[in-house]
């Protein structure tokens, strides 16, 4: 009998611990499918953030290290400094990555470090209880953004994607979306080239992958694929490759 | 090889690449930038990584990463740059990484001056950053022992898997002085094993992860109590210290590093005054060297702490007395150093 | 013996230069030194100066606040250093530059014309080999010799071409030195 369907075998065999409807688990499985297409996870040391996927350094079948909030850039360039042939990817979250990370990020892509991050956008801080982000939308709820996030006083949304596209050590930035089976074809083919990039030493790749948070925007997963990513995520973060050199 | 003469900070960053140091990330502040500009110049000399990182913080998380990978990792900085690194320090003590951390400590708080100064002892002795952990620290006073310290440094945290930071101030860092570097190689501990490091699984049975994150409070429990279980190990092993006339001393100085070399011209000057001083100098603040303390305040009428900040290893000193003796305290601060003859005054005032 | 020397002058002028030829030459000579520059905001304002000291016994403060040798560059290190050097001490001016005002009778004075003697070895840069020329043979703090030798291994060989004017300098500074 053919398989037509398997796990990953870079995805550990453990229940996550994702909120129903939540995309962190189908963005879990393209890392796991890339490091599996590359077969590189007994080569391969990745980066957990603080956020939702704080405990990914358990859902991976690699080497993992847990990073401080935001310094997985930081983690992965120590690694990567340590274990040149190693593939080492970064997993990020917005609040992660776009806010107290940022400094870490934008550097790590400056100096061309030859590492892959993944970075998981859903505007929203998940793991805290639907905190306003960097990345969320112009008038989005959030528990901290009770009336809407104003544009007077806490400004419009980060593209973090565009902005890291314009430094040299960047070669390789796309946008992609969860939002249907299309998007995530899409995306899988981003994720894989990124890493398949790394192998190759092209220097800094980055993914932008924007994603759900069903929980803490309030609304039913369907509703939040449709709704907030496809109506309201799409027109601030157009989809697509930045950069690719 | 002869005797070199070396400024501190040079000497420290050659000493840790004689201990097998080929990673080091730091980030640019007086009085240490002699060490990022030694390792930028040296390190692609033998193969080794310098990365000036973005901030403190990153520098302590790359840290941090390639520690964990298991390579021979250090970094360094001063007062306000080691405050920024609080946060990577208590991640690297809940993850068991070894590495080094050189702090050339100068005045604070805040912004404070680039002098030397003393006051961070709190901050490395009590852990500056969050949560029940401990560094092993230890206070060079001249620039051979900061050289012996920096091969020791290596081997320490590799042993017990945990942060060694050298305790200095900026004057260990200016000052140049002869040093010995070929003496320091015969220091040398033999190479500890990393079987836990991530270097990827095809180097080692099973996945490799390094992290301190214990979500269920009964785990996090034993994990704290075996790493107080592994520090009373250190306690036991490490602390060290220098007696200098101690034989017959009635007053007892206690400093240490820059503060205690020139207390030891002060001791001097008072014996010549017919003044029976001592000094005892711990090299190791923590752990503390208590025993030697507790000793002392059998022996003497009396103990003065001298130090470069506003009274904080006094209070390590006053733990050890235990009320047996009275304890008194001279200190200079916000850069300002103490001359010999300013601690003999002090010396007069305590045996009045 | 210990000898306890600040040596204070303008930025450029070799200050630290000359305690470090003091420092190199007298471990070679089997001392204990220790050399400490000051640094940070009184360098901003392009006066330099470091604390040499040079011991046949442990050292302990290497920071030197009453020199019993004093080199002092320019005016600004003189008017800081004058009251601070030990009686009996020695104190050397750069007469080049300073016109002092006021002499103290209980320490020793040296005049140093370093830029003349410069001048007349035909190098404006041995100036302040001048100066360690004349300090080395009056205080004997390290043998002339020593000091050469030091400076050829900080100059190295592309620049050892320059060894025979700085020894003449050095040799000239001793002798155009005036007690006063």
């Amino acid at each position: 009998m053919a398989v037509v369907f398997e796990k990953p075998k870079a995805l550990a065999n453990v229940p996550l611990h994702y909120c129903p409807g939540c995309t962190h688990g189908i963005a879990h499985r393209l890392v796991a499918q890339a490091l599996d297409a590359l077969d590189c996870a007994d080569n391969t040391i990745g980066v957990a953030p603080v956020g939702c996927a704080v405990f990914a350094y358990d859902y991976f079948n690699c080497d993992m290290q847990e990073a401080a909030h935001g310094r997985a850039p930081a983690v992965a360039t120590g690694i990567k400094r340590v274990c040149p042939e190693s593939v080492v990817f970064t997993y990020q979250g917005d609040g992660d990555l776009a806010a107290i990370g940022l400094a870490e990020i934008t550097s790590a892509a400056m100096r061309g470090e030859n590492i892959t991050v993944i970075f998981i956008n859903n505007a929203i801080y998940g793991m805290t209880g639907g905190q306003m982000a960097p990345t969320t939308l112009v008038g989005q709820k959030a528990t901290t953004a009770p009336y809407g996030r104003q544009l007077v006083g806490q400004g419009s949304p980060i593209r973090v994607s565009e902005m890291i596209a314009t430094l040299d050590g960047a070669t390789y930035v796309e946008r992609v979306s969860l939002h249907d089976a299309a998007n995530v074809n899409r995306a899988k083919r981003a994720v894989e080239k990124a890493f398949r990039r790394q192998i190759e030493k092209k220097g800094f790749s980055m993914v932008e992958i924007l994603s759900t948070c069903p929980t803490n925007w309030g609304l039913s997963p369907v509703e939040a694929l449709n709704y907030i990513i496809k109506e309201q995520m799409l027109p601030v973060y157009p989809l697509g490759v930045l950069k690719e050199e | 090889m002869a005797k070199v003469l070396m400024k501190g900070n040079e000497a420290i960053a050659e000493a840790a690449i004689t201990a097998g140091c080929r990673h080091y990330f730091g980030y640019p502040i007086t009085p240490q930038n002699e060490i990022p500009e030694y390792m930028a110049r040296r390190m692609p000399q033998v193969n080794g990584t310098f990365v000036q990182a973005e901030s403190e913080i990153a520098a302590i998380n790359m840290v941090y990463g390639a520690a964990g990978a298991g390579a021979r990792v250090m970094t360094s900085s001063s007062s306000p740059g080691i405050s920024l690194k609080q946060e990577g320090l208590s991640y690297i003590a809940g993850a068991e990484i070894p590495c080094v951390v050189v702090n050339m400590v100068r005045g604070g708080p805040g912004l404070g001056s680039i002098q030397p100064a003393q006051s961070d002892y709190y901050q490395a002795t009590r852990g500056g950053g969050h949560g029940d952990y401990r560094m092993i620290v230890l206070t060079p006073a001249s620039v051979q022992e900061a050289v012996e310290m920096t091969v020791q440094a290596f081997d320490l945290a590799d042993k017990y898997r945990m942060t060694v930071m050298l305790l200095g101030d900026g004057m260990i860092g200016q000052i140049m002085e002869p040093v010995d570097l070929d003496a320091v190689k015969t220091l040398m501990a033999p190479a500890v094993e990393k079987p836990w490091a991530t270097t990827g699984m095809k180097n080692h049975p099973g996945r490799n992860v390094v992290n301190s994150l214990y979500i269920q409070p009964d785990v996090l429990e034993k994990v704290n109590e075996r790493l107080e279980a592994k520090y009373r190990e250190v306690e036991r092993e490490v602390a060290a210290h220098e007696e200098m006339m101690m034989e017959d001393a009635q007053i007892v100085l206690a400093a240490f590093g820059t503060t205690a070399r020139i207390c030891k011209s002060a001791v001097r000057m008072a014996r010549a005054k017919g003044i029976k001083a001592g000094l005892i100098r711990p090299k190791t603040v923590w752990p503390f060297p208590y025993a030697a303390f507790e000793k002392a305040a059998e022996q003497a009428q009396s103990i003065l702490c001298v130090e470069m900040n506003m009274g904080q290893m006094i209070d390590d000193v006053r733990i050890a007395a235990a009320g047996r003796c009275p304890v008194s305290f001279y200190g200079r601060s916000g850069g300002m150093v103490p001359t010999p003859e300013e601690i003999v005054a002090a010396i007069e005032k305590a045996v009045k | 013996m210990e000898h306890r020397i600040i040596v204070a002058g303008f930025g450029g002028q070799g200050v630290l230069l000359i305690g470090n030829l003091i420092c190199h030459a007298g471990m070679e000579e089997g001392n204990n030194v220790a050399w400490l520059p000051s640094y940070g905001p009184e360098m901003r304002g392009g006066t330099a100066s470091c604390s040499v000291t040079v011991s046949d016994d442990e050292i302990g403060s290497p920071i030197v606040t009453q020199p019993d040798i004093c080199i002092v560059m320019n005016q600004p290190s003189l008017d800081k250093y004058l009251d601070a050097v030990q009686p009996g001490g020695k104190l050397f001016i750069n007469s080049s530059l300073i016109k002092p005002t006021r002499y103290r009778d209980d320490i020793e004075t040296y005049l140093v014309p370093t830029s003349e003697v410069a001048q007349e070895v035909g190098n404006l840069r041995t100036a302040n080999m001048v100066m360690l020329g004349a300090v080395a043979a009056i205080t004997g703090v390290v043998k002339t010799e020593s000091a050469v030798a030091a400076l050829r291994e900080a100059f190295g060989e592309r620049r050892a071409h320059l060894i025979p004017v700085n020894e003449k300098a050095m040799a000239l500074g001793a002798e155009r030195t005036e007690k006063v």
